[in-house]
């Protein structure tokens, strides 16, 4: 193979078979990948689309295929479904070395085949220079729903999240600040079906959401609204790395604000919390479960933080761009 | 937390029946104290009024006009995230972005000399906005600069600020300042004496955490209660009474000070810092002389971020705040710094 991608190769004929057939080695696919893939749905399904841009493509914890993955497992697995099978849209810029295309796809058919799911179908295309920004990965999942995460709340349901919150956006964040930290923070990407599972196992999950773009607090805004409910957090409740808070100190950032690609949010019965925090606590990605606050009566949409100050303040999803900040 | 609840207790006897009111000069005291709820916790004997020390905040329009045109004339931008999102007289720069100007978000001065080394035939503005917590490492920039590397100079500099504000009738109604941790660790503690004497003006250097933060007050409020017109230094382990010699020096060679307008304060004489003759060469105007700032003339727009700024508006009492003018549509500065004012009342509002 020559060393970089060019318009040629997306130009159908000959070289776009070269394409392809790298595409299916490096995904680790006997699979033909052709135009479409033809299957019988076994019961109640669940369909899901996603984009990933993210720069750099390549990060302490995970990559750009890695993540594709455990994003449409995740958005999924909110819905308690289980990723079956996955289309894949590569829209490639000219000049991506073939080698970055291999790693970050050898990364996804890993990441899909130990979540027990596969590549099924997919498309690829190549721009021109300056029209797309490396490599950019669109994927649809498709899942069985296997149970179910979506009940009304009621005051006094425990919210729990799964693990340490601000990891993924502050290694993405502190790489792209050039910032050289002592302890590497490393992305905590991954597939959460497994904790979905073991939740709803242990007890009754009433809500369950991947705390992505925005963290944590626009999870909370989202579920307040959606089930026209009020939520009360503890800011010293929620477990977050030292190097993540140092970090956020350094770029002016706040842990609820940031950005997470393996944490869920689940609103659980009050009387099943204790089972399941128990429950994700046994699994490796659940370690640092933790209670962070509850379901409260009182005006619909709203979300408070008991403060250390022991104060209480809203706590509202910020807004645009997370910049870092001056002094 | 202990040391915090004693604190909050010192501050309860200290103003007794009154209701204090402090100015917390520095922006990220603003967003501290409204994050940590300190703010809403001491509200019973503390009225916390926000101060002009939010660079962001208090670039005028001028600037950012000079800035867009340089983008438009083919200048990469450089600048700290913050000023992005600043609505301007011809829009934001994160606007003039969309439109194809070129904008590079830094975390530090020095990768603006990074960039300009690397690419030899673009030439690069960095906006120089900031304190003398800023400027310090702005200056280092400069000595470092590459002839392709140019600076607008917006510093700001803290003592005239506060003469001017104080120093004018009518004076604000406050008992007492709490002064910025990072601008006072560079100029040291002993730059607010002379004033604080001669405007009869209690005043304590603080540092950022809810506890000492809320120790930084529980002094400042002794203080008024006895009526001390003093410097008190709350913040040690970072400030010391000279403050940063290093920094300093280099403020002296590579910047002098220059008058500075300000958004909501006017003019004040020799209030920011412009490029020493030996580094005027890196100057914007060195390249583009008649890009001179408009002079600081409002724009008509319903925005009082100026009366928010010199602690005369609450941002509550704005007729914009929260229904035109929210952090997604700010129509100030106030609202779109990350140590803006009304940013901050917003987002930590009860």
């Amino acid at each position: 193979m020559t060393e970089l991608v060019t318009l040629n190769h997306g130009a159908g004929g000959e070289e776009t078979g070269k394409l392809i057939a790298f595409v299916r080695e490096c995904l680790g696919t006997a699979a033909p990948l052709d135009d479409a893939f033809v299957f019988t749905p076994t019961g109640k399904s669940a369909l899901t689309t996603d984009g990933f841009v993210v720069t750099p493509r390549f990060f302490p914890g995970g990559d750009i295929g890695k993540l594709a993955v455990c994003g449409t497992a995740n958005d999924l697995a909110c819905l308690g479904a289980r990723l079956r099978h996955l289309a894949l849209a590569l829209i490639i810029e000219e000049g991506l070395p073939f080698a970055e295309l291999g790693r970050a796809l050898r990364s996804l058919g890993e990441t899909a085949r130990a979540c027990g799911a596969a590549v099924v179908t997919g498309d690829c295309k190549v721009v021109g220079r300056g029209q797309a920004d490396g490599l950019y990965l669109v994927t649809t999942g498709y899942g069985e729903v296997e149970c179910s995460v979506r009940r009304p709340l009621s005051a006094g349901d425990a919210i729990i999240i799964t693990g340490s919150a601000g990891d993924h956006g502050m290694a993405i964040l502190t790489r792209r600040a050039g910032l050289r930290l002592d302890s590497d923070i490393a992305s905590d990407c991954a597939v959460l079906w497994p904790l979905v599972e073991l939740a709803v196992r242990a007890g009754a999950v009433k809500f369950a959401r991947d705390a992505t773009r925005g963290g944590v607090a626009a999870v909370l805004n989202e579920m307040a609204r959606e089930q026209a409910c009020a939520i009360v957090v503890d800011d010293g409740l929620l477990p977050v790395r030292a190097n993540v808070r140092a970090a956020c100190a350094m770029l002016g950032f706040d842990p609820w604000h940031i950005a997470n690609e393996g944490k869920m949010i689940m609103a659980v019965a009050a009387a099943d919390a204790d089972q399941v925090l128990a429950a994700l606590r046994g699994h490796e990605l659940g370690r640092e479960a933790a209670v962070i606050g509850q379901v409260r009566a009182g005006e619909s949409g709203r979300v408070t933080l008991a403060t250390p100050a022991g104060s209480e303040r809203l706590l509202l999803p910020v807004s645009g761009e997370q910049l870092p900040r001056i002094c | 937390m202990p040391a915090l609840e004693a604190a909050v207790t010192r501050i309860a006897a200290a103003a007794g029946d009154r209701r204090l009111a402090v100015m917390e000069v520095c922006g990220t005291h603003t967003h501290a104290l409204g994050k940590s709820g300190l703010r809403a916790r001491l509200a019973p004997h503390l009225k916390l009024v926000s101060g002009p020390g939010c660079p962001v905040c208090v670039t005028d329009d001028g600037y950012l006009q000079v800035v867009v045109s340089a983008a438009e004339r083919g200048l990469a931008i450089v600048t700290f995230g913050d000023m992005l999102r600043v609505p301007g007289p011809r829009g934001s720069l994160a606007e003039a972005r969309a439109r194809g100007a070129r904008v590079e978000v830094v975390y530090s001065p020095l990768d603006a000399v990074a960039l300009a080394q690397r690419e030899p035939r673009q030439r690069f503005l960095f906006l120089a906005v900031g304190f003398e917590t800023t400027a310090p490492g702005i200056a280092a920039a400069v000595t470092r600069a590459p002839a392709n590397l140019f600076f607008l100079c917006g510093f700001k500099r803290i003592m005239p600020a506060l003469e001017a504000l104080f120093g004018t009738e009518p004076r604000p109604a406050i008992d007492g300042l709490l002064l910025p941790g990072h601008v006072s660790a560079i100029i040291g503690a002993d730059a607010y004496r002379d004033f604080s004497a001669h405007s009869r003006m209690p005043c304590v250097i603080g540092g950022f955490t809810p506890a000492g933060m809320a120790q930084a007050l529980a002094d400042l409020a002794e203080r008024i209660a006895r009526n001390d017109c003093t410097v008190g230094n709350a913040y040690r382990a970072v400030v010391s009474a000279a403050g940063n010699c290093k920094a300093l020096a280099l403020l002296d060679e590579v910047l002098r000070p220059a008058d500075a307008a300000w958004r909501g304060l006017g003019a004040i004489p020799l209030s920011g810092y412009e490029l020493a003759d030996r580094y005027r060469a890196r100057a914007l105007a060195a390249v583009m002389p008649d890009l001179d700032p408009p002079p600081a003339a409002a724009r008509s727009t319903a925005c009082r971020c100026g009366e928010v700024l010199a602690g005369r508006l609450d941002p509550r009492g704005c007729p914009l705040f929260g229904k035109d003018c929210t952090p997604a549509s700010p129509q100030g500065a106030c609202m779109v710094s990350s140590e803006g004012s009304c940013a901050a009342a917003f987002l930590y509002g009860e």
